[in-house]
C-alpha cells in the first residue's frame, strides 16, 4: 500500500517535472497510442503501422514503453484515453481520435494530466488541447485525382465519385476535388452518392451510376477499398466507355497495378499512408526521450503515384 | 399481436394451435401481406417516375441480385423471429464464413491440385460453418438458457474480431485463377436469370414449404405464440428452437457462398448492419418480433423493398444524400403503418 501511494506520488512529481521544467535525458517515457479499431483495410493499415512503430522503437530505446488501445467507437476511445491517463500513466498520447468534436473535452483531460499530446489525422475542435498535430493531406487527396483527371480527360467528359461517410475529412476531399472541377465547365461531375468507404455499398453505388448513366469517362472512387467494387460493378455490365478510375490512399494492390500497368483504366493514384500514424509515433517518441517539443503542425503530403514512383509506395507486408 | 388474430396454416391442426380461432373471414386474412406489396408497388411507380431507368430488366435484376443475400438470411431469420427468438450475429457470421472460405479455398486449392474440387468443398463449408454456428447458439439458447439477445450480441463480436484477427485488419482475398472459376456463381445467368435469384426463390419456396406445410413449422409458431402451451402439448420445444437457429445458420453459409465470388475478397466491413437488414425485412414483412406468427412471403417481398428504396435514391439526385438514411426510415414506418389494421 505504501509502496503503491509513494509511486503514484513520484509519478506525479515526475509529471509535473515533465510539464513544468526542460526534463532530463533519458527520460523513461510512457507513450499511449489510441486508435480506431480495424474496421475497414485503411483502419487495418493504421493498426499495424501503430503495432509496427511499438516493435521497432521499443527495441531501440530501453526506456520507451508503448501501450496500444483500439476503440470501436467515439465513446470507447474516450474510456481508453481515460484508462491509458489513470491506470496505464502515461507521459506522452499519440491519438487519432475518431471524431473532432467528441473526443476534444477526453484528450484536453489527457493533457491537464501533465501527457504530451500529438493529434494525428483529424485536428480537435480546439487547438489548446493538443501540443502537436500531425496529419494527412485532405486537401491534395481531393485536389490530385481532380487534376489528374481534367488533365487526362482533356478538359471533357462525365465524371461520378463516390464518398466514403458524411465526416469533416470527407467534405474537405469533395470540396477541394469539386474547387478543381469548377475550372473545367466540360468536365461535368453528375453525382456524388456515399459509399462509406465498404467494398460492396461501392459495388452498388456504381451499378445504379451504370444503370443511370449512359456515358461516364472516368469515375472517382476516392478511396483503393472502393475502386474494387466499382471496377467488379463495371465488368459486371460489360462498360467500356470509362477510361478512368481513381482510388485513393495507396493500398498495396492498387500501386501494385499501377507498377505492373495492368489495368489502363488505374494510370494513377494518391498517396496517404496509414504509415504516417508510425512518423507520428517515432516523432513523439524520440522527441519526449529527447525533452524536446514538436512543431505545432506537420503535413504529411498526399502526392500523385504514377508508374514512375509506385515501387517508393509499395509495402508488400501492410495489410493495407 | 394477440393470438386470436393470426393466420391459421389452411390445415391448421389442433394439436398445436388450441389457441388460435377460426373466426376471420379469408379476404381479411389476404390482406395479411398486402402491406409490404402495397409499398412495393407504390415504390415502383414512384421509382419508374424519378427515371425511366428504374423499370428496365437489367436493373430488377441487379437489384434482386443484391437482396439475395439479405432475403436468403431473411428466410432463416424469419424462423428464428416467429419462435420467439432473435439473431444479431447474421452479419458477422456471414463475414466470418466469408473469411474461412476465403482461406480455405486459397488453401486447397494448390493442395488438392484441382481448383475445381477446391471451390466446391469452400462452398460446402460454408454451409457447415453456418450450421454449426447456428448450433452452437441454438444450444447456449435452449440448454444454457442464456436469452438470444445476449447470446447472439456476444458472438455478434467475436465472429466479427476473428475475421479481423485471420485477415490482419485488411482483406482476405481469393487467388486470381480460383476467383475466375468462381464468379459465374455470383455473375451467371440461367434463362435470363442470375444464379443468385435463382437460389433466393428456391430457399424462399423451401421455407415456405416448411413454415406452412409441416408439423415443424406449426411447432415453431407455437411456440412463439405460447411456449407454455407448447411444452404442456409435448412439443420439444428446446430441440425446434435449436433447429431454427440451424437453419438459419444454413441460411446465412448459402448467402455466404453466392456472397464469395462477388468480389472475392472478405474484410472486417463485410455484412456490416446485415444483421439489422434482415430483421428489418422480417419485420416489414409482417412478422410480429415477440413472435408467434408470420410470413415467409412477407419476408421476401419486405427485403426487396429495403433494397429498392436504396436503388430509387442512387438513381435520382433530387433528394441531398444526407437524407437517404431519413427516406428508407419513412418508408418502413409508412408500410408498417399501412399493416397496422391487423393488431
Amino acid at each position: 500500500m505504501t509502496s503503491f501511494t509513494r509511486r503514484i506520488a513520484l509519478t506525479a512529481v515526475a509529471a509535473a517535472a515533465f510539464a513544468s521544467l526542460p526534463a532530463l535525458a533519458a527520460e523513461k517515457v510512457n507513450l499511449g497510442v489510441s486508435i480506431p479499431a480495424a474496421t475497414h483495410s485503411f483502419m487495418g493499415g493504421i493498426n499495424y503501422w501503430a503495432n509496427q512503430a511499438k516493435k521497432d522503437l521499443e527495441k531501440e530505446h530501453k526506456d520507451l514503453k508503448i501501450t496500444i488501445k483500439t476503440a470501436a467507437n467515439a465513446p470507447e476511445q474516450a474510456n481508453q484515453l481515460q484508462d491509458l491517463s489513470t491506470v496505464t500513466k502515461i507521459n506522452a498520447l499519440v491519438v487519432f481520435p475518431f471524431e473532432s468534436a467528441a473526443l476534444t473535452k477526453p484528450v484536453a483531460q489527457v493533457k491537464a494530466k501533465g501527457a504530451y499530446v500529438t493529434v494525428v489525422d483529424r485536428g480537435l475542435t480546439d487547438t489548446s488541447a493538443q501540443d502537436a498535430y500531425v496529419a494527412g493531406d485532405n486537401t491534395a487527396f481531393g485536389k490530385i485525382p481532380a487534376e489528374y483527371i481534367v488533365k487526362t480527360l482533356g478538359g471533357k467528359g462525365n465524371v461520378v465519385a463516390l464518398r466514403g461517410i458524411a465526416t469533416t475529412l470527407d467534405n474537405e476531399r469533395m470540396d477541394a476535388f469539386n474547387a478543381v472541377l469548377k475550372g473545367s465547365p466540360d468536365i461535368k461531375l453528375l453525382d456524388a452518392k456515399y459509399a462509406n468507404w465498404n467494398r460492396d455499398d461501392a459495388f452498388k453505388v456504381t451499378q445504379d451510376y451504370l444503370t443511370r448513366f449512359k456515358q461516364i469517362d472516368a469515375i472517382w472512387a476516392a478511396d483503393d477499398d472502393m475502386a474494387v467494387g466499382v471496377l467488379k460493378a463495371i465488368a459486371q455490365a460489360k462498360r467500356d466507355d470509362i477510361k478512368i478510375v481513381f482510388g485513393g490512399a495507396g493500398a498495396k494492390d492498387m500501386v501494385k497495378t499501377i507498377m505492373d500497368g495492368k489495368d489502363p483504366r488505374i494510370g494513377a493514384d494518391v498517396s496517404y499512408s496509414p504509415k504516417f500514424i508510425y512518423d507520428a509515433i517515432k516523432l513523439t517518441a524520440e522527441a519526449r526521450l529527447k525533452g524536446e517539443k514538436l512543431p505545432a503542425t506537420t503535413i504529411i503530403p498526399s502526392v500523385l503515384i504514377t508508374k514512375e514512383n509506385a515501387k517508393d509506395f509499395y509495402h508488400p507486408n501492410s495489410p493495407f | 399481436m394477440p393470438p386470436e388474430q393470426q393466420t391459421p396454416p389452411p390445415q391448421q391442426q389442433p394439436e398445436a394451435a388450441a389457441h388460435r380461432s377460426e373466426a376471420k373471414p379469408r379476404w381479411i386474412e389476404r390482406l395479411h401481406g398486402l402491406g409490404p406489396v402495397i409499398g412495393l408497388v407504390l415504390l415502383c411507380i414512384a421509382g419508374t417516375l424519378l427515371n425511366s431507368d428504374f423499370a428496365t430488366v437489367d436493373n430488377a435484376m441487379n437489384v434482386l441480385t443484391r437482396t439475395a443475400f439479405i432475403g436468403i438470411i431473411a428466410v432463416g431469420m424469419c424462423f428464428v423471429i416467429i419462435s420467439g427468438g432473435i439473431d444479431l450475429s447474421v452479419g458477422s457470421m456471414a463475414a466470418l464464413i466469408a473469411g474461412s472460405v476465403i482461406m480455405f479455398i486459397n488453401w486447397a486449392g494448390p493442395a488438392s491440385g484441382s481448383p475445381l474440387l477446391a471451390v466446391v468443398m469452400g462452398a460446402v463449408l460454408a454451409i457447415v460453418l453456418g450450421a454449426v454456428f447456428g448450433l452452437a447458439h441454438g444450444l447456449l439458447i435452449t440448454k444454457g438458457r442464456i436469452e438470444p439477445f445476449i447470446v447472439t450480441l456476444g458472438t455478434l463480436g467475436i465472429f466479427r474480431a476473428y475475421l479481423t484477427y485471420f485477415a490482419d485488419g485488411g482483406a482476405l482475398t481469393l487467388d486470381n485463377d480460383l476467383s475466375d472459376l468462381y464468379a459465374p456463381v455470383y455473375y451467371a445467368s440461367l434463362a435470363g436469370i442470375p444464379v443468385p435469384v435463382w437460389v433466393f426463390v428456391i430457399v424462399a419456396i423451401i421455407g415456405g414449404v416448411i413454415l406452412n406445410r409441416t408439423a415443424y413449422g406449426r411447432y415453431v409458431q407455437a411456440i412463439g405464440s405460447n411456449e407454455q402451451v407448447a411444452r404442456y402439448a409435448a412439443v420439444d420445444v428446446d430441440r425446434v428452437k435449436i433447429m431454427t437457429y440451424v437453419l438459419l445458420g444454413v441460411c446465412v453459409g448459402i448467402a455466404t457462398l453466392l456472397y464469395v465470388p462477388r468480389l472475392g475478397s472478405a474484410s472486417p466491413t463485410t455484412g456490416l448492419l446485415w444483421e439489422l437488414e434482415a430483421i428489418a425485412a422480417v419485420i416489414v414483412g409482417g412478422t410480429a418480433l415477440k413472435g408467434g406468427a408470420g410470413s415467409i412471403t412477407g419476408t421476401v417481398v419486405g427485403a426487396i423493398l429495403l433494397s429498392v428504396i436504396s436503388n430509387i435514391l442512387n438513381l435520382t439526385s433530387i433528394i441531398s444524400v444526407y437524407l437517404n438514411a431519413a427516406v428508407q426510415g419513412f418508408v418502413i414506418i409508412i408500410v408498417a403503418f399501412l399493416q397496422r389494421g391487423r393488431r
